[in-house]
């Protein structure tokens, strides 16, 4: 999507010059993602009850590494600190639901509300940085809200973690609780989260984001809010984050300080690694992989972490802009 | 040149993505090995203790060449890294993708709150050997799930009233793991303690992955006539070590819970430990000739004496066989198989005799046990046996239930 160095120093990067070159780029992931989704959803009916179970989980968690993507791969933002706002909605969700019997859209709402809220005031906190400190800075944020899901007893249940959360009543005929009808609900979902961060990017301000990711200094320059843009795209990222959790509270039906943990952001972010940041259907490719690999290696071995690290090194050297990256024919300078 | 190789790689990666996925689901046929699939952490801070119940486990199923009823037995083990969410995803696998007859194992009193859900969804017999939470068998009574083991606070009703009448302390500070165990075990403890005429001075909470216990430690009111601690695996050696640096061993006597000097911590132990009194329903010194045979056998397979895990997850390994003998290895039988495990009751365990209550916890002997050196090493020596303790040891059933569940505020703490 992105013009040469070179170009697009000379050209001023409007919005019809970013959308013409890669046009059948673009178009050939979005129907590659349809084919997926509905060759997914296809099989579903047929599949054994445990790649049902995973497919669920990964549809869920390519939700979560969607979102990262659109800071880090469009925004060039990594950050280090996302569980949070998954967890955060997440614990919404299960507090309201064990505690309070809540359904699902007064769960959606608050979570949302509330995760989104925290990204908000995280963003004013962290976007002035860039690189390295604001990977430390996001990473610090993170282990706040991590702190607070291990030592806030009396309102996390701490390490116990909640448990129980039940599956929503949407009043259909269907039960979610039976692993089919979920699956379904939960692809749904991802899809509508797919969707509403496709138009994101595609939109000028999605552009924009672009245009900051590779030239900071350039943009300001041309009068874009430079941090503004940043800022929306960080408590954006923050809202799918927070969608992906409600999602995954009523998957597992448990809720604990894990889900919030470093290694939870670390991963996300390998996930897009892997599958090409900047490209949304790249990103739930590798959250896709990831939740595969991990858990049909480690059935046939204890030391699948061994394999993942193999897995993450091909990529790196074979494909560095990661598998779905590879696939794409636009040319990227480097960042 | 590179794109093309990329494009093999991702067409061969969908294929074996795609061979995965189609596997056949395997027909639960009669006559096809019986599977039980075993929960343990067999990496991260607990992987000693999943050693030990890997151990247990295959040593009683070594032991009867693997067979029941005319039919094999698979034992399926997964890793739980000592989390209760890889617990859940670990569980629906052995559930989904390799049906399992019985799921059993798990370590953490927590999880066994996060997987009852799970076991009552998927109807599948599942037992408890270690994950102790109360309310499994209490208030929350799991119908799918049939404890082998015990429950938090069981041993510790025994051993607060012990502690008040025989050792009449009259001033204690407790001090166990911030999470669902400590607070069941500690609970237990205030309770009977308290009735008893003791008094519990002050309650400190540490957090699970605390690695240095000395913030906590100097915290601990000196005018105290003993402390009591609740603890396991690394947690238990850090404390006792950091007790004795502190100054305080030899001048305030250290208690604890069962876990605290377990055998899969005591041999790492030093001196420090040297004294310490505690409870459990189980020791690795207990001399009855089931023990004996049983502490031998997995001295060979393993290397070490038995812990409480081992001991725990080899009488639940006969337990599960028992069962299936009691029912002609019919496994495919869900409701009779839970109906069979939860009539099992046998006296010759290594721990002693073991009933059966109503909710689904087990009856059996609680120990009173001191650590010694006998021989140049540590042991839990037993010093006084009470026999058939239930879950809610002198108290009508009824009563007890209305009661709240021990949590960090309840019993309150009047003393304090």
């Amino acid at each position: 999507m992105t013009d040469g160095a070179t170009g697009a120093s000379l050209r001023p990067p409007t919005v019809r010059s970013g959308l013409a070159a890669p046009a059948t780029t673009v178009d050939r992931k979005v129907v590659a993602g349809f084919v997926a989704l509905a060759g997914a959803g296809a099989l579903a009916p047929v599949l054994p009850a445990y790649p049902l179970t995973l497919l669920t989980q990964a549809a869920i968690i390519a939700v979560l590494a969607m979102s990262l993507d659109v800071l880090l791969g469009y925004t060039g933002l990594p950050s280090l600190g996302h569980a949070a706002y998954f967890g955060i909605a997440a614990y919404t969700v299960a507090i309201l639901a064990t505690e309070r019997q809540i359904g699902l859209a007064g769960c959606l709402v608050a979570a949302l509300l509330l995760a989104t809220a925290t990204a908000a005031v995280f963003g004013v906190l962290a976007i002035r940085a860039t690189g390295t400190y604001f990977l430390m800075i996001t990473l610090a944020l993170g282990m706040v809200v991590w702190g607070l899901a291990f030592r806030w007893v009396s309102m996390t249940k701490g390490d116990n973690g909640i448990a129980g959360v039940p599956r929503p009543e949407l009043g259909l005929p269907w039960s979610l609780a039976a692993p089919l009808p979920f699956f379904y609900f939960a692809l749904g979902a991802a899809a509508l989260a797919w969707g509403a961060m496709g138009v994101l990017v595609r939109s000028p301000f999605g552009l924009g984001l672009k245009g900051i990711r590779e030239s900071e200094s350039r943009m300001r320059a041309l009068g874009y809010n430079v941090w503004l843009h940043k800022y929306l795209a960080f408590v954006i990222s923050g809202f799918f984050a927070a969608f992906a959790g409600v999602l995954w509270a009523y998957y597992n039906g448990f809720v604990g300080p894990a889900d919030v943990q470093l290694v939870t952001s670390v991963e996300t972010l390998l996930m897009v690694a892997l599958g090409g940041p900047g490209t949304l259907a790249g990103s739930a490719f590798g959250a896709v992989a990831i939740v595969f690999l991990k858990n049909f290696v480690s059935v046939y071995t204890k030391r699948w972490l061994l394999i993942l690290g193999a897995v993450y090194i091909g990529v790196i050297l074979f494909a560095p802009r990661g598998v779905l990256g590879a696939f794409s024919r636009e040319p990227r300078g480097a960042p | 040149m590179t794109r093309i190789h990329v494009r093999t790689l991702a067409a061969v990666l969908s294929v074996a993505l795609a061979a995965s996925l189609a596997a056949p689901r395997t027909a639960p046929a009669q006559g096809g090995p019986i599977k039980i699939g075993l929960l343990a952490p067999l990496t991260g801070a607990a992987a000693a203790l999943g050693k030990d119940m890997l151990n247990g486990t295959e040593l009683y199923l070594d032991g009867i060449g693997s067979q029941v009823s005319g039919r094999k037995i698979e034992l399926i083990v997964e890793d739980t890294e000592g989390n209760t969410a890889t617990a859940l995803t670990k569980a629906r696998k052995l559930v989904e993708q390799d049906q399992v007859h019985v799921l059993t194992g798990g370590l953490l009193a927590s999880t066994g709150y996060a997987l009852h859900p799970l076991a009552e969804a998927q109807r599948i017999p599942t037992t408890y050997p270690v994950m102790s939470s109360d309310d499994l068998t209490q208030r929350k009574p799991a119908k799918w799930v049939v404890r082998t083991g015990w429950n938090s606070s069981q041993s510790m009703h025994v051993f607060g009233d012990w502690v008040a009448k025989t050792l009449k302390y009259r001033k204690i500070v407790t001090i166990g793991l911030d999470y669902a165990f400590g607070w069941e075990s500690v609970g237990g403890f205030q309770r009977t303690f308290e009735e008893s005429g003791g008094q519990i001075i002050q309650k400190i909470w540490t957090p699970l992955n605390t690695n240095d216990f000395a913030p906590f430690v100097t915290q601990i009111k000196r005018e105290a006539d003993a402390v009591f601690a609740v603890f396991f695996g690394r947690a238990a050696l850090q404390f006792v070590k950091q007790y004795e640096t502190a100054g305080l061993k030899g001048r305030v006597p250290l208690l604890g819970n069962g876990t605290t000097t377990d055998e899969s911590v005591l041999p790492q132990m030093g001196d420090e430990a040297l004294g310490i009194m505690t409870a459990l329903h189980y020791s690795a010194a207990l001399d009855n000739p089931a023990n004996q045979k049983f502490a031998r056998a997995f001295e060979a397979k393993a290397g070490k004496i038995p812990s409480y895990y081992a001991e725990t997850c080899y009488t639940n390994a006969r337990w599960i066989v028992e069962a299936v003998k009691a029912i002609g290895g019919r496994v495919e039988d869900r409701e009779a198989l839970l109906t069979a495990l939860r009539r099992v009751e046998l006296k010759d365990f290594p721990r002693g005799p073991v009933g059966i209550d109503r909710w689904g916890n087990p009856v059996q002997n609680i120990y009173i046990r001191r650590v010694e050196k006998v021989g140049g090493k540590l042991q839990n020596s037993v010093i006084a046996t009470f026999p058939a303790v239930s879950q809610f040891w002198r108290y009508d059933p009824d009563e007890y239930l209305k009661q709240p569940l021990y949590t960090r505020d309840h019993p309150p703490c009047p003393h304090c």
